[in-house]
């Protein structure tokens, strides 16, 4: 049948159709995906991909290796769980029992993880010594109890198989001894001569142990160099702090506090430092206004953006512009709040936005915010400043603290630095600690040529000599040790320091970068433990028992009163000078550079759950993409898939085209970290490497870039094809002014029938669970889906298995188009997963009753009992069942068994499985209420989603009690049911998505 | 010889009509035809025939066993399309084993004797098709030997199948039109055997056809509790005809997925059932007659006659799929209006209207004499039919579940090598074992066929 | 023409027939019973143990309490098997060299655990929780018979989910008074029923009887 669909010729978007079709629709009209929006050659294209690499049954290289292993076992299981029978099985107890631990109980430690120098505290979840899930810690600033993806998957990396194990020396097996022995003779041979030729290389950390040992090396050898770099980095803003203040300065904003916000290209809810308390704080301010706390009001955001984010799927008013023309904007409005800067002439955006924005600023002074994005150019930052003092922000949305990191420099200079003194042959001793400088460097600094040139080099890094382009040159090789193995400290953006405490013994023989610093000091092996100690030792003050301070800051995970203090730096009065003229606009294409929104620089390339994650709006997996925007696609015969040639300054790039609606005309935006064939299993064949094409220059974007088409394809999988709501009013949106004036506004989206059925109701006399899911704050940030994931033991599929949809995560986050502008579209985004119906489709369908429903509501899945008919699955109207469709988890690699969840079944291939409202945390909660003769209380139970949330978009609860959250949600107006019309009458509801626009902007800037 | 009980009007054989038994045709010359078909020597074209069916059985029976090695995944099917090609299959062989029961029964009921020269062929047709059909329910589980817990049996888990599934209902549907079918085929066999074993060459050949035969003499008394229990089988199978794929269609109709959710599938599900069922018992006939020389027992009279019952039944499903069309529109739902519209003009649109061609437009020859006479075009139409009928389930498995009401988890679905080798597999079977039984059994029921004669030769002398 | 068959076939045909049924309802029988056997279960046979711990001496004569060893019983799903410090707690002094005991001096020496075969032993899908039944009523004995008499431990209910079931949908036949939970010789009274309905109420006795009380 199917084989027709595969005569597909060279397939071609017709974008001016669908651009057509748009400009002749009137008022809300919804999106098809491009492809079902263009007809014909849409269609074919459609067939193509929906034909072509779906029908495969194999699994990508890697899951069929791990198959194999697999074939035998999976058929024997299959056996044991046929019946209740098992083999007989060893009980293993200890010979002595650990204190302070129950067996069977998991316990809970504080710690921190840190990515790019910035802290998010944690609590990490140990079950007899496994760390097992992380959490957020609510004691700490940044994180309030939330996390991201980033922490949530770090966990996996621990366990990564592909991870170093030993030292190595030119790629043959060591041990530690034998390293610090020549490190130490490298070192004294550098006494003499002050250290003149001992480099140190980290990333950007601010770590007050580390910089205290810096310091101390630089002591004993006044000459030596500390180095920091990392591709992702803060080089703009400490220039723009420069130019503004003549000094570095550290940004803290608050969101809570802010009533109109401008982000001049600033991602502060997805990849900027912060994102956590961030999104926190912006959620709290995104709510409707009958719904804010006091006498606040929703706040209004307004976004600049050069590539479509989640940040700028939340605004209020967003306008695409490249990345080069930001800060000619940003000159425009300063001149109107008053700041004397040159303008650029020119500028690209209409006058009545402007005019708009900068009255609402105006209007909201001190109560304004104004972000710049990390990749705009100092310039930028610096006007920022400027703007925000002119509005009177500063100390009240905006705090400027010392600097947290420790001894800021610009890194990329830093770096060129150094490989001129390498190639100089300055350098003999070579110190890289973390990171893997070798594959990110700037593609015109030839780093990794020259570091062969020290003498002595030693890696520290997560991967070996086979695995990293870095260790791969150096001398040594030494495994770095994952943040849950070592002490260590850390600093979050606000400043406050927290101890990082291990939670297992190393797994390898790894050290930390604070061990291998201590090779410069008098005690060379000193334990992380003893060296972070005796930091903080001197930090206490002589009056205070050090001991209590300590397990108090160790137990509480943030160290008392560390928050810097906020400074008051006087803003330069010859800005305008200073500022000079605006740099030009590139003529031609611009190609952007920005972190993947999943493997963010590279550096998680080899964690699946990262690699599988669905990135934001585009949905993407396991492969980066050159996005264009549907004009320039259109303009360059572009489609999806097409292999292109980048050419970029003198370098040249193969990578396949996405197109993505948003991006703004004439530049194509490429994500750093992929195409690292080295790295491990899972990183293997994925996507190209954009750092190839990044240069020390431009390191965000530059022009003249040119495009050629290859006529080759390259399959790009994403997991959700149609980004049309096709006239269903599934995601539901209004904006604030209507919502106001009429709170049943949403209900009247849809015929909303009446509910009748000739099943009897369940009668529920204790509890009965449910959930609002509040489109309004949700920021898409996917840390629910990762939290699912590590919680429940989902294991990951592939390529292959989820370009035919075959993915296993139980919660996708929808993506839906709407609006009217193919260039800068509406976007909403909705969590989905199991709804919980009360009459449950699937319930009735299932022969062997696998799928049943709970005492407490609950629609509970038994994997034991499942057969695999799928007529669950059929029959479900949300479509959020997934099936084992073969022997999906990996039970050959030792390491990955210990991160799995003892309280959640693994899951045999043949079995159906899907969100359980983390039926495991409520049997623990009830339990444990039930031995204390008390009911649960309201927020007891978190699920993995919830707690995960920064932006406290998922409420949980009982809702068979008025006076719970998740009733005070489900009681606002705007809450509805997804497909309440099919009477399913599902228990996680949703409450629709408020847009709070200008209503002098009605019908621009993307808002009807 | 004992009579069956007689019509009430007289049987005269309209000249018009080519007759149900061509008049060269006596009791001897009759059983002759017949037995000699297994007696004389093996013809090589048989050989060859087998050769091919039986090594699509290997391809069956590997494909089968790396399904079990590797799991369901090897299939197509997906996350939304989570049926495909193995449920597909299953509706379409049991539809096709519809024909037997109706020709056994219903028309035995009826007294149309055209029936008597292929009711054994095609209640063989039948039993084959169900043995084929029963396969795939089991094997599309995830995890089939744990199948039985689809069974009703006291169990130490204390947990029973869940009653209100159709899946379950299924279970009871197909085990009992098996068994029924079995027994009928075997009753109606059983004179036939005794024919085999007096005929036999040797002993040993008699003595198998014996003890199947259990023991038949003919006598009077054999005859007379013989017609009461053929004719009670009949009255119990009739329902069968009915109720068999009226619950199949359910496992669909009690689902909420737009294009399944109908309740018109289970008259039309049984109408295309045997609309399937007559139009493969042709397929097959139309070859047989031919090369085993039946054209004077098999008649044009009966090609003509299954053509007709094909050509309503084929009407009775366009109907359907008109009303299905009407009804969707007529809802003005937004789901049930997209899916007939994604049905028509969708990713899938080529299996619709191909369905259309084969199921609406080309039964439609079948109104002109000229091509009810003409075996070549009957059986091109027939095989133009048994196409549509598989088509038929495939529009509605797989192009209702691609888009249902999330446009978020919207799919497409193809089959692979794997779906595809599973499926030949089935045919191939289905021919082999049909293969065994021309060689081994009469292919045609001896003892009705001379009781044609028998009437023939009273109604001549009257 | 030669008769075919003797006499006899006709006799052997209905064995045929009534001996294929009979075979039929046999092995249905035999496989009912099967599932249900002490051999399917498991029950009643003591496992091979590296060493012949017996609860007839340990809590049996010398009177210890359940919890001296399986210390989170009250606590955690887990009722705790104890480490070999527990042992030596005592067996340092008493029996010091008993050639029984020398795979506790063992483990205690060289730090390796002594590893024991599980007597109860439910499946890797069920998730039981100790904790919650001791805390409501529901005796040690009542699942694992009096270890008091076992020289050997081994399993004494079969820990069929029908077994699982009958508790958890009548618990008023098994609670017992709190402060007898953990007396292995506790003989329910004769007012069992009533004494049972009254301790449901008073210890809210919730006996789940959802899929995901016990399994995830």
């Amino acid at each position: 049948m199917s084989q027709e669909g595969l005569e597909v010729k060279e397939p071609q978007l017709d974008l001016a159709a669908i651009r057509e079709r748009l400009a002749n629709s009137k008022g809300r009209e919804y999106w098809r995906s491009l492809d079902s929006l263009a007809d014909t050659p849409a269609f074919r294209e459609f067939l193509h991909r929906e034909f072509s690499n779906n029908a495969t049954q194999w699994l990508d290289h890697v899951s069929r290796r791990r198959f194999l292993k697999l074939m035998g076992a999976s058929m024997g299981l299959a056996g044991l769980t046929a019946c209740g029978i098992s083999q007989p099985e060893k009980i293993v107890p200890y010979v002595r029992e650990p204190e302070d631990m129950v067996q069977g109980k998991p316990l809970f430690y504080a710690t921190a993880t840190a990515l790019s120098g910035y802290a998010l505290g944690l609590l990490v979840e140990s079950h007899e010594g496994r760390p097992t899930k992380i959490e957020g810690n609510p004691e700490h600033p940044t994180s309030q109890g939330a996390t991201d993806i980033w922490a949530q998957a770090s966990v996996l990396d621990l366990y990564d198989p592909d991870r170093s194990k030993v030292v190595a020396k030119r790629g043959r097996i060591s041990t530690y001894a034998n390293f610090l022995e020549e490190f130490r003779a490298a070192i004294g041979a550098e006494r003499p001569r002050r250290g003149a030729g001992i480099r140190v290389l980290s990333t950007s950390t601010s770590s007050p142990t580390l910089a205290t040992q810096m310091r101390a090396m630089r002591q004993t050898f006044p000459d030596a160099r500390w180095y920091q770099y990392e591709p992702i980095n803060e080089d703009s803003a400490l220039a723009g702090a420069q130019l503004a203040f003549g000094r570095p300065v550290h940004s803290v904003y608050r969101f809570s506090e802010a009533d109109v916000i401008l982000s001049l290209d600033a991602d502060f809810l997805l990849t900027m430092s912060g994102r956590v308390q961030y999104g926190r704080e912006f959620a709290r301010r995104r709510r409707p206004s009958p719904e804010q706390q006091g006498e606040r009001a929703m706040n209004r955001f307004y976004m600049v953006e050069s590539t479509p984010t989640n940040t700028g799927a939340k605004a209020d008013h967003r306008l695409p512009l490249r990345a080069g023309e930001v800060e000619g904007f940003a000159r425009q409005v300063a001149a109107r709040l008053g700041v004397n800067v040159p303008q650029a002439e020119g500028g690209t955006v209409p006058e009545a936005w402007i005019e708009a924005l900068v009255a609402d600023l105006g209007a909201a002074r001190g109560r304004s915010l104004i972000i710049p994005g990390y990749n705009q150019p100092p310039a930028v930052h610096a006007l920022a400043h400027a703007m925000n003092q002119s509005l009177g922000n500063v100390g009240r949305t905006v705090l400027y603290t010392e600097p947290v990191l420790a001894e800021p420099a610009p890194q990329v200079a830093g770096l060129r630095q150094l490989t001129q003194e390498l190639a100089a042959g300055q350098v003999h001793v070579l110190v890289i600690l973390g990171g893997d400088p070798a594959y990110t460097a700037p593609a015109d600094v030839p780093f990794q040529a020259n570091i062969s040139r020290a003498a002595f080099s030693v890696h520290l890094g997560d991967y070996g000599p086979d695995n990293s382009a870095t260790s791969a040159r150096t001398v040594w090789h030494v495994p770095r040790s994952h943040y849950l193995e070592a002490w260590g400290d850390t600093r979050a953006i606000d400043g406050t320091a927290s101890i990082q405490q291990p939670l297992v013994e190393p797994l390898y023989t790894s050290r930390s970068e604070i061990e291998i610093m201590s090779a410069f000091s008098s005690r060379p092996d000193a334990s992380s433990y003893e060296t972070v100690r005796s930091t903080w030792r001197a930090q206490v003050a002589p009056n205070l028992d050090f001991e209590v301070y300590w397990r108090r800051a160790v137990h509480d995970g943030v160290v008392p009163n560390t928050a810097l203090p906020p400074i008051q730096p006087a803003l330069s009065g010859d800005l305008a000078s200073r500022l000079g003229a605006p740099m030009p606009v590139s003529a031609g294409l611009e190609l952007m550079f920005h972190p993947d929104p999943s493997i963010y620089d590279g550096r998680y390339a080899n964690n699946g759950w990262l690699q599988e994650l669905p990135k934001p709006l585009t949905k993407l997996v396991w492969d980066n993409a050159a996005l264009v925007s549907p004009a320039l696609a259109e303009e360059l015969q572009l489609n999806n898939e097409d292999v292109v040639e980048l050419r970029y300054q003198g370098r040249t790039l193969r990578a396949a085209v996405w197109i993505y609606p948003g991006m703004p005309g004439n530049s194509v935006s490429v994500w750093l970290g992929y195409g690292q064939p080295l790295l491990g299993r899972v990183s293997a064949g994925t996507g190209f490497n954009a750092y190839n094409l990044r240069t020390a220059a431009a390191p965000w974007y530059g022009g003249g870039l040119e495009i050629a088409k290859t006529g080759e394809k390259y399959t790009l999988v994403n997991t959700q094809d149609h980004h049309t709501l096709a006239g269903r009013e599934i995601a539901r949106h209004v904006d604030a002014e209507e919502y106001e004036r009429n709170p049943e506004a949403v209900h009247e989206l849809a015929h909303e029938p009446e509910q009748v059925s000739l099943y009897p109701e369940y009668a529920y006399n204790g509890h009965a669970w449910g959930m609002a899911v509040d489109m309004t704050t949700c920021i898409g940030c996917n840390a629910c889906v990762v939290a699912c994931q590590s919680e429940n033991n989902i294991p990951i599929v592939g390529k292959d298995q989820v370009s035919n949809g075959r993915e296993m995560h139980w919660i996708r986050i929808d993506t839906y188009y709407t609006g009217t502008d193919l260039d800068n579209p509406e976007t909403i985004m909705q969590p989905m997963f199991c709804q919980h119906c009360e009459k449950a489709p699937c319930e009735y369908v299932c022969p062997v009753v696998a799928t049943s429903h709970s005492s407490e509501g609950l629609n509970d899945m038994t994997y034991n009992r499942c057969v695999g008919t799928r007529f669950c699955s059929n029959n479900c109207p949300y479509k959020v069942r997934r099936f084992n469709w073969l022997q999906y988890h990996d039970k050959s690699i030792e390491s990955l068994k210990l991160q799995k969840n003892p309280d959640v079944t693994v899951r045999e291939r043949g079995v159906m499985e899907k969100c359980t409202y983390c039926t495991q945390r409520i049997s623990a909660a009830r339990i444990n209420a039930s031995k204390e003769n008390r009911p649960i209380r309201d927020g007891e139970v978190l699920t993995a989603c919830q707690a995960a949330c920064p932006a406290d978009a998922l409420v949980f609860g009982n809702i068979n009690e008025q006076g719970s959250h998740v009733m005070a949600l489900k009681n606002q107006p705007r809450n509805y049911s997804v497909l309440g019309e099919l009477n399913t009458v599902p228990r996680t509801t949703y409450l629709a998505m408020i847009r709070n626009p200008n209503p002098r902007l009605i019908g621009e800037g993307g808002s009807e | 010889m004992a009579r069956r009980v007689q019509p009430q009007k007289p049987l005269v054989v309209q000249r018009a009509n080519p007759p149900v038994l061509e008049p060269t045709e006596t009791i001897n010359s009759v059983t002759d035809r017949i037995t000699s078909a297994i007696y004389r020597p093996t013809p090589l074209g048989w050989y060859i025939g087998f050769a091919i069916f039986f090594s699509l059985v290997m391809v069956l029976m590997y494909s089968l066993t790396y399904l079990f090695i590797k799991g369901t995944g090897i299939w197509g099917i997906n996350i939304p399309v989570g049926w495909g090609f193995a449920i597909i299959n299953f509706v379409w062989w049991i539809g096709i084993g519809h024909a037997g029961t109706l020709i056994s029964a219903i028309l035995l009921l009826l007294y149309q004797e055209w029936r008597t020269a292929i009711n054994r062929l095609a209640e063989a047709m039948t039993l084959f098709a169900v043995a084929c059909a029963g396969i795939f329910p089991i094997v599309h589980t995830g995890r089939p030997w744990l199948a039985y817990w689809l069974l009703p049996y006291p169990n130490n888990m204390g947990v029973w199948p869940q009653f209100r599934s159709p899946l379950v209902w299924d279970v009871f549907a197909v085990t009992t039109y098996g068994t029924v079918s079995l027994l009928f085929w075997y009753t109606g066999l059983v004179p036939d055997l005794a024919v085999m074993r007096d005929r036999a060459k040797n002993r040993f050949v008699a003595r198998i056809y014996g003890a199947f035969a259990l023991g038949w003499r003919g006598s009077a008394r054999h005859w007379k509790n013989y017609n009461i229990a053929y004719l009670i089988l009949a009255g119990i199978s009739t329902p069968l005809v009915v109720s068999v794929h009226s619950v199949v269609s359910l496992d669909f109709a009690s689902a909420l997925v737009p294009g399944w959710h109908s309740t018109i599938f289970p008259p039309y599900f049984v109408a295309g059932a045997i609309f399937a069922g007559f139009a493969m018992v042709l397929t097959i006939t139309i070859p047989l007659r031919v090369f085993y020389k039946m054209q004077s027992i098999i008649t044009m009279r009966h090609i003509e006659n299954m053509a007709k019952v094909t050509l309503v039944t084929g009407l009775v499903v366009a109907y359907g799929y008109l009303t299905e069309i009407f009804m969707s529109w007529y809802s003005g739902e937004t789901f049930e209006r997209y899916f007939i519209q994604n049905r028509i003009s969708g990713p899938y649109w080529w299996s619709f209207w191909a369905l259309m061609l084969c199921n609406v437009m080309a039964p439609q020859a079948l109104w002109f004499k000229r091509v009810r006479t003409n075996l070549a075009a009957v059986f091109l139409v027939c095989m133009f039919v048994n196409i549509g009928m598989w088509l038929e389930r495939f529009v509605i498995v797989s192009t209702s579940l691609h888009r249902d009401f999330l446009p978020s988890s919207w799919d497409g679905y193809a089959g692979t090598i794997w779906d595809w080798s599973t499926y030949v597999g089935t045919i191939g079977l289905f021919l082999a074992l049909l293969f065994l039984f021309l060689r081994l059994l009469p292919m045609i029921s001896i003892f009705e066929t001379k009781e044609l004669v028998v009437h023939r030769e009273e109604s001549e002398t009257h | 023409m030669p008769q075919v068959f003797n006499q006899s076939s006709n006799f052997l045909a209905r064995l045929t027939l009534i001996g294929g049924a009979a075979t039929a309802a046999a092995i249905a029988l035999v496989a009912f019973m099967l599932v249900r056997s002490d051999y399917a279960t498991g029950a009643n046979t003591p496992p091979p143990q590296p060493v012949p711990f017996s609860h007839k001496h340990h809590s049996g004569g010398d009177g210890i309490d359940c919890r001296y060893c399986h210390t989170s019983v009250e606590e955690s799903y887990y009722a705790g098997i104890p480490p070999t410090q527990t042992c030596m707690n005592c067996h340092n002094q008493l029996w010091a060299n008993s050639p029984n005991l020398a795979p506790v001096r063992d483990s205690w020496q060289t730090g390796q655990p002594i590893q024991w075969a599980r007597v109860h032993d439910l499946p890797d899908f069920v998730y039981f929780n100790h904790s919650i039944h001791v805390t409501k009523g529901i005796g040690c004995s009542t699942c694992h018979g009096d270890v008091t008499q076992m020289q050997l431990t081994w399993q004494d209910k079969p820990l069929t989910m029908t077994w699982c079931l009958d508790c958890h949908s009548q618990p008023e036949k098994y609670v017992r008074p709190k402060e007898a939970v953990y007396d292995m010789a506790y003989q329910a009274p004769a007012n069992q029923i009533e004494l049972g309905h009254r301790l449901v109420r008073e210890y809210g006795i919730e006996s789940k009887l959802s899929c995901s009380t016990c399994h995830r």
